[in-house]
């Protein structure tokens, strides 16, 4: 019997995939467990591996072209079967296509410096979140359904008790505050006042309409819910970075292979961090998880977006071991190619773009994170030093902008502090860590 | 306020009508002689003698045409059938005649014919003798379609029957014919097309009529002290519907059981079922559920023959299903 192929959600956050290579041609026998096509999804490309056996009688979904989970892809069956039926079936059924994804254009280059990523980008929500994103059709009853939409609840976030998890009344009225959607009240093209009154947001011309990939649309919608449920703060300060760059001349100076002053940055966070275990934290509604492990990551652009490969466990690793872990990881990046493990659950996140010329900037927290360091440039700046004898004089040093956004429901003012003023301290005089 | 028998509120209409208007007068099987099947016309041959009361042979066929035609000349018959079972015979003369003679004639023929009598499973009376047949009627344009369920309501309805022009289909039941109920001294007429709130409640909404009104009330009663507060709307009057009661309570509850006593398929309940689904469309939390006969002839057995009805049981479980508890 004939069978339509569906696209599944090959990630836990996939809601749309696009197909960018089909390993297998109209005709050709696959075998459970061979590899079908090649989806681009929300974060990277993911292999679709046959579950079951049989010919591949008609392809529906062609390469380049999107589909949503559960839309049928292609159908599979036996040789010469006939399969206009299931095919006239797909047809009625057929969603209006997608916007077909953005091929994978070269960005600007990036520095020398591995990391240069403008705003930072969101991995799935893990413990923060009351319930996984849900991905094909969500059952609710009509009622749910129209008190959802008045009060702006996400219904992929409401896990539902009824049979078959329909969504039922009683589900969202005991709603979790957070999956009530940022931005829930949305003005439609009706709400404009009436003529005469100036369209304040509207463009008198558009010149250009470019699609919004899925990666782009998932990393728009954790921004605004970073933003929205966690309350930012933000503390600054400059650090003195001569004596790291004098260290870190000197280690590469007798390597074969240099290690990125990110390597470096990490590590040293990572030693404030473990002093500081709060910040190295998640808000969890009734509870605020401490992690046990020190997870940074670091924000990286590519192209169409941006992603933070996650060095695991840096407390308990060496400076040259995260630097050959980001060696690993910032080529997986920059290709599309990282697994969900390697990009979702940085307990922190460093960003830095520096490589641009930007001194101070102030960054979103990537959940489930409590915190994120928005690095600057390096740039040579006279400082007054104090010398022990008390005279003050002017010296010049290589001053580094640092800017720390906080999620005040976990870390309070006085213990973001403290962390950022021991890593500064840990960085000007990096033997204290040893303490 | 007197309690009174469905039997005697019934009795008591028939008797007021036609001592109010001479054109109206009692047909049947054993209507006269017999003071009536189930003595609901008792004593009326003896106050108004056999041209008012008239013994029928057994041909429903027969003296339901005459009842048609006595109606089109300017009587007003009030026609008893022993059984609705038995008025199949006869449903030529309603469907193509009663119901349509008003239309066909362009209004120059009016109807006035009542027709009376015990609809619906009673107890023993096996496959032949326990059909309730109200969607055939209901089904019909030409006809209106009423179904009292208490001794109020049967009187109320009988009398707005007899004073009707159009024919009146009348859904009596014979264990109702038992129950008791307040029923005013002062003279009183329920109109058509109005249904009656017989419990108030929030949590669920019971839509009913005729016999399976007291399977309703008494699941309310369990449900009750589970916490689980039930609305019952008695239709009363299925053709003309109250559609609007049945929305507002709706509206209300968000949940709706409809039960009907008939079998399931093209049943008047399940007409009604599809109106709630499309109507109060979002304001439901969960399916319209719908308890009715189960889909058989009707056993002779008597445990099988309670299985195939409408039971509280089935309502509770009905109910719980729609709240997810």
């Amino acid at each position: 019997m004939a069978e339509k192929v569906l696209m599944i959600a090959l990630s836990p956050t996939m809601e749309e995939g696009t197909i960018v290579r089909w390993n297998k041609r109209e005709g050709e026998k696959v075998e459970p467990g061979d590899l079908l096509c090649e989806v681009e999804t929300d974060k990277a490309t993911m292999e679709y591996e046959s579950p079951s056996e049989g010919i591949l009688l008609k392809v529906i979904v062609p390469e380049g072209a999107s589909a949503k989970v559960a839309d049928p892809i292609a159908i599979m069956g036996e040789k010469g079967e006939d399969i206009s039926g299931l095919v006239a079936e797909v047809a009625a059924t057929k969603p209006a296509q997608p916007a077909a994804a953005v091929p994978l254009a070269e960005g600007p280059p990036v520095g020398a410096a591995v990391a240069g990523a403008p705003e930072l980008e969101q991995p799935v929500p893990t413990a923060q979140s009351p319930a996984p994103i849900e991905t094909g059709r969500i059952k609710a009853s009509p009622l749910a359904r129209k008190m959802a939409d008045e009060r702006g609840v996400d219904l992929r976030r409401v896990r539902g008790t009824g049979p078959e998890g329909r969504i039922v009344k009683r589900d969202i009225e005991t709603i979790q505050p957070e999956a009530i959607q940022p931005g829930a009240v949305s003005l439609s093209l009706t709400d404009i006042p009436s003529p005469g009154e100036a369209l304040v947001a509207m463009p008198a011309v558009i010149a250009e309409r470019i699609p919004v990939s899925g990666k782009r649309k998932i990393i728009a919608q954790r921004l605004a819910e970073s933003k929205f449920q966690a309350p930012h703060y933000y503390l600054k300060l400059s650090i003195a970075m001569d004596d790291m760059m004098a260290a870190r001349a000197k280690l590469n100076a007798r390597l074969k292979e240099k290690v990125s002053l990110n390597a470096f940055l990490i590590k040293f966070v990572a030693e404030a961090l473990e002093r500081h275990g709060v910040v190295n934290a998640s808000w969890n509604g009734d509870y605020i998880f401490k992690f046990g492990t020190v997870d940074i990551g670091l924000a990286v652009a590519v192209p169409d977006g941006l992603i933070t490969p996650v060095v695991r466990d840096c407390g308990g690793k060496g400076i040259l071991a995260i630097e050959s872990d980001l060696n690993a990881l910032i080529p997986k990046a920059k290709e599309g190619k990282l697994l969900p493990e390697e990009y979702k659950g940085a307990t922190f996140t460093i960003t830095n773009l520096g490589s641009y010329g930007i001194e101070d900037f102030t960054a979103i927290i990537n959940p489930p994170g409590s915190a994120i360091l928005a690095l600057g440039v390096i740039q040579k700046q006279q400082v007054v030093v104090t010398s022990k004898t008390g005279e003050d004089e002017v010296q010049i040093k290589s001053m580094m902008r640092v800017s720390m956004s906080c999620d005040h429901r976990v870390v309070d003012g006085a213990s973001g502090a403290a962390f950022l003023s021991d890593l500064k301290a840990m960085i000007e005089n990096p033997i204290e860590v040893l303490y | 306020m007197p309690l009174m028998s469905y039997r005697d509120a019934v009795r008591q209409a028939m008797d007021e009508e036609m001592e109010r208007d001479d054109a109206v007068f009692l047909m049947g099987e054993e209507v006269g002689e017999y003071n009536g099947a189930y003595k609901l016309s008792k004593g009326l041959l003896n106050k108004y003698g056999p041209e008012r009361v008239v013994d029928t042979p057994i041909t429903e066929l027969g003296f339901t045409g005459v009842g048609v035609g006595a109606a089109m000349v300017g009587l007003r018959p009030i026609i008893e059938w022993m059984s609705f079972n038995f008025g199949i015979l006869a449903l030529d003369q309603v469907i193509n005649n009663a119901a349509k003679m008003r239309y066909m004639s362009g209004g120059q023929f009016k109807l006035p014919l009542v027709i009376r009598g015990p609809n619906g499973p009673a107890e023993y009376l096996a496959s032949q003798h326990s059909q309730a047949l109200q969607s055939i009627f209901a089904h019909v344009p030409g006809l209106k379609v009423v179904a009292p369920a208490t001794p109020y309501d049967a009187k109320g309805l009988l009398k707005t029957a007899v004073r009707d022009d159009n024919p009146v289909i009348v859904l009596e039941g014979e264990l109702m014919y038992l129950w008791k109920g307040e029923v005013p001294e002062k003279e009183y007429l329920i109109p058509f097309g109005m249904a009656d709130v017989k419990r108030e409640g929030k949590d669920v909404t019971l839509v009913t009529y005729s016999k399976p009104l007291k399977i309703a009330q008494e699941a309310a009663v369990v449900l009750e002290k589970e916490g689980i507060d039930c609305e019952i709307v008695d239709l009363r009057s299925i053709r003309p519907l109250d559609e609007q009661s049945i929305y507002d309570s709706v509206k209300k509850t968000n949940r709706c059981v409809v039960i009907d006593e008939a079998w399931p398929v093209a049943s008047v309940g399940s007409h009604i079922a599809w109106l709630v689904a499309k109507n109060c469309f979002d304001f439901l939390d969960a399916p319209v559920e719908f308890i009715s006969a189960e889909d058989v002839p009707m056993p002779y057995n008597h445990m099988l023959e309670l299985a195939a009805q409408p039971s509280v049981d089935k309502v509770v479980r009905a109910v719980k299903q729609v709240l997810y508890v």
